[in-house]
């Protein structure tokens, strides 16, 4: 087949990759944000906490870009201090979530008998409880603290993540080529990690971005029952919230945050579905 | 005779992930007789399913005819439309898959799945068309013609099930039949019923046929001409016995050469002081729940003794199911054995490989049937090699490199496929991937399981060559085990055969053309030949057919 026909299309390709430019643009939204959420006592024109305006809810204006709360702190600052605590947060749970997941469900589907069966059905009964509720269990029980709440989203998600990494992990191993690993003589961690990991990467991937999204949604909701990031600090949702009675106003300071919210996790999902797809075709 | 097909320059193009339109089919011609039967026979990837799926006007997802005509019965297949193209489908040209058992609905019957085709395009009435598909079930020799309609797809065997799968496709009363490699998945025994059911109808009936095929002693049986295809374009074309007896192309005369393996000279005669290297007594394995007398519900292997020397080859034949592959699990400690004993080297072993010293384990090598499952997909050739390379020998950085370069030069592979993916290489090519593997271990035994019936006979005879090679140069004994005599023969010193998970007799080089036991005899008789009429003058004991046949 080496001699075929002359191509008659480009490939656009970077370091044997192709790029899609719905992938290009979202990767840039989610660029924004951390950049924003990294460089907020920079960037933000005012402090988060101090009033500027005379005016509740004031409308859009050279001095105030979007408006003021209502309290009349800037909405623009309120809303880069919030990035921070909704993609700092959001993060950190869901790197604890799918990583404690997919170790666990790698090395059920790896060691499987008793131990397999045992967490399997542990993490059942973890689904089953419903996930708002015990976010509001332990925020009654032990307070709302950064730390803690980093901890409940992780845990809540974490069922989810075993559960996918598990079913692709079993999968995977009864593969021939891990028959071949383990008569070589390959302990469980090899196995999952330089054997399983490497095939299931891209769907896991996929649960991760989800699962983020998904985060971001129940830690906005979570912020808007007041359980949240406690004031005078505030996530995206929490921004929602507080100014809901702006809703009668039309006031920029409910849209502005909920615009962004949405803005952030369309992108992960758009980013997620449209990763550079490796080019296969080398006889080119 | 007038031509039913003329295929004229045909062209078919595939679009590539990067958007590279590959020609892949360029300016076939072929034309096929009323009543005749044209076999296309080449390696994989050389178009010959292809074509004839574009008799049917149908291209696989990616691919599209380019060009040229398909004029069947006067029907240009490429012009039609789909809708035209569904009315020719199943009543002109019908297509027989090589796998019947993925093609059947497992939740419905065979009888409604058979009489489909008369349903869709509204030919006869159902009980007319159950009346007509017993007799056709009846001329394919199935048993029990009369109800075996009523049974669901996995009730009946393999073999059974393609000639149901010919039934279906015969049903609709075609002019052309394609078969697209239906026995390629088949034990010889069952193979050569099938074989004859085909060849009786499609005689009977006076139908054509296109019979897709990479094995040519198969393809001698039923073809009244062959066209021998590489890289997508007819390399031959001409009668069947002008074929096989004076082949002029370069490739076809390397497909018959490698019918006949080269003789080699074997390790001599078995020296009575030489220790064996493995030796394993008595061996029970299966599957199932452990009974109270310590051994399995479902014995895969029945109390199964034998010893390899070193240096030797011991092969190991028998149809599918008859506990071979269970039998090397067993040996290497995949599937731990309930009873026996496995002694390699002078050391017994343990029967579980888990609890086998990394020096057994490393010793022993196996080498899988499937190298698409048996190479990590995600992981560069360099990685597969280099593992064993520092796990068992502790190589790194250069000196590894070194001998990964080293292993693949071994395999007579070039050096630039370490930075290959799996996916990227051939079926050969991945085949010889999965034995460096094995040999990176430094192994004194390797057992072989079916490492060549997955790919085409040219590419396996270039396989068994390597192998006899290395063993010259590293001092290997293998295990070889397989359902195809002729591999078996070619490579190995003594011939162990196997059924129902019983050992039934053992052969040395000497009496393989003189077995007693009469399954052996029915299974060495089975092998087709490249002779035409090998399969009209076979004669097997009707005896032997009944108590020891596939189908």
């Amino acid at each position: 087949m080496m001699q075929s026909a002359p191509s008659t299309s480009a490939a656009p390709g970077i370091f044997g990759y192709t790029f899609s430019l719905v992938g290009i643009l979202a990767f840039a939204v989610i660029l924004f944000w951390a950049v924003v959420a990294l460089f907020a006592p920079q960037i933000a024109p005012y402090p988060i906490g101090k009033i500027v305006d005379m005016d509740y809810f004031g409308p859009m204006s050279s001095k105030l870009w979007l408006g003021s709360d209502y309290l009349g702190r800037d909405m623009l600052s309120r809303i880069i201090f919030g990035a921070r605590y909704t993609l700092g947060i959001a993060l950190a749970g869901v790197l604890i979530a799918s990583s404690s997941g997919v170790i666990l469900g790698m090395a059920a589907a790896v060691v499987g008998g008793w131990f397999d069966t045992a967490l399997s059905r542990f993490m059942d009964a973890m689904i089953s409880i419903p996930s708002k509720l015990f976010g509001l269990v332990v925020v009654a029980a032990v307070g709302s603290s950064l730390p803690s709440l980093i901890l409940t989203l992780a845990f809540i998600y974490t069922p989810g993540s075993y559960r996918f990494a598990r079913a692709l992990a079993v999968n995977v191993n009864t593969m021939d080529f891990i028959t071949v690993a383990r008569i070589r003589g390959e302990n469980t961690l090899y196995l999952a990690i330089s054997e399983i990991l490497p095939n299931i990467i891209r769907p896991v991937l996929a649960d991760f971005g989800i699962r983020f999204v998904f985060i971001v949604l129940l830690l906005s909701g979570l912020s808007f029952l007041g359980l949240g990031v406690q004031p005078p600090l505030a996530d995206w949702g929490a921004l929602v919230h507080e100014n809901i009675q702006g809703l009668s106003f039309g006031s920029a300071a409910v849209i502005a945050p909920s615009i962004a919210i949405a803005s952030l996790t369309i992108s992960v999902n758009l980013l997620i579905d449209n990763l550079p797809r490796k080019i296969r075709d080398r006889s080119a | 005779m007038s031509k039913l097909v003329e295929i004229k320059n045909l062209h078919v193009e595939a679009t590539t992930d990067a958007g590279r339109r590959i020609e892949i089919i360029k300016g076939v011609n072929i034309d096929i007789a009323k009543g005749e039967i044209v076999a296309l026979i080449g390696e994989s990837g050389s178009g010959k399913t292809t074509i004839a799926l574009t008799l049917m006007g149908y291209t696989r997802p990616g691919c599209r005819i380019a060009g040229g005509a398909l004029l069947v019965d006067g029907k240009d297949m490429a012009g039609l439309s789909e809708r035209e193209r569904a009315k020719v489908r199943g009543t002109e040209v019908a297509y027989v898959p090589q796998s019947a058992a993925a093609a059947f609905n497992p939740s419905q019957t065979i009888m409604d799945q058979v009489i489909e085709v008369t349903r869709i395009h509204g030919l006869m009435t159902p009980d007319k068309a159950r009346e007509r598909a017993i007799e056709l079930f009846k001329a394919l020799s199935l048993p029990s013609p009369e109800t075996i309609g009523e049974r669901y797809p996995h009730q009946v065997s393999g073999g059974q099930l393609q000639r149901l799968a010919a039934a279906m496709a015969l049903i609709g009363g075609p002019k052309l039949v394609i078969f697209d490699e239906p026995t390629t998945a088949l034990d010889v025994t069952t193979q050569i019923d099938v074989l004859k059911a085909f060849k009786s109808v499609m005689k009977a009936g006076g139908i054509a046929g296109v019979y897709v095929s990479h094995d040519l002693a198969v393809v001698a049986q039923i073809a009244d001409r062959i066209v021998v295809l590489k890289g997508g374009e007819v390399q031959e074309e001409g009668t069947t016995e002008a074929i096989l007896s004076t082949p002029s192309h370069p490739y076809t005369q390397e497909l018959l050469s490698a019918f006949e393996p080269k003789e080699t000279q074997f390790a001599g005669k078995r020296t009575d002081k030489a220790r064996p290297l493995l030796e394993i007594e008595n061996v029970i394995a299966g599957y199932g729940p452990i009974q109270a007398d310590g051994l399995p519900f479902m014995k895969a292997v029945n109390s199964v003794s034998l010893s390899v020397e070193k240096g030797r080859n011991l092969g190991i034949i028998g149809e599918s199911g008859c506990g071979k592959s269970t039998l090397a699990r067993c040996i290497a400690g995949i599937l731990p054995a309930s009873a026996g004993n496995i002694i390699f080297d002078g050391k017994e072993l343990d029967h579980d490989a888990r609890r086998r010293s990394r020096e057994a384990l490393r010793e022993m090598q196996i080498v899988f049937q499937y190298a698409d499952t048996a190479l990590n997909p995600a992981k560069p050739i360099e990685d597969i090699l280099g593992r064993p390379l520092s796990f068992y020998h502790g190589l790194k950085g250069k000196a590894r490199d070194a001998r990964v370069d080293e292993l693949l030069d071994m395999v007579r592979l070039p050096k630039a496929l370490r930075y290959r993916h799996p996916s990227e290489l051939s079926g050969g090519q991945k085949q010889r991937i999965n034995f460096a593997r094995a040999l990176a271990a430094n192994p004194k035994l390797i057992i072989c399981d079916e490492i060549t019936s997955a790919l085409d006979t040219v590419v396996a005879a270039a396989i068994i060559e390597l192998l006899k090679e290395l063993q010259r140069e590293l001092d290997l004994s293998y295990i070889f085990i397989s359902h195809d005599l002729s591999v078996v023969e070619a490579i190995c010193d003594e011939i162990m055969v196997m059924y129902r998970g019983e050992k039934v007799e053992h052969l040395t080089r000497e009496d393989v053309k003189s077995p007693t036991h009469p399954y052996s005899k029915l299974l060495f008789s089975s092998v087709p030949k490249l002779d035409p009429t090998w399969l009209d003058t076979l004669v097997l004991e009707p005896e032997l057919v009944r108590q020891y046949g596939g189908a």
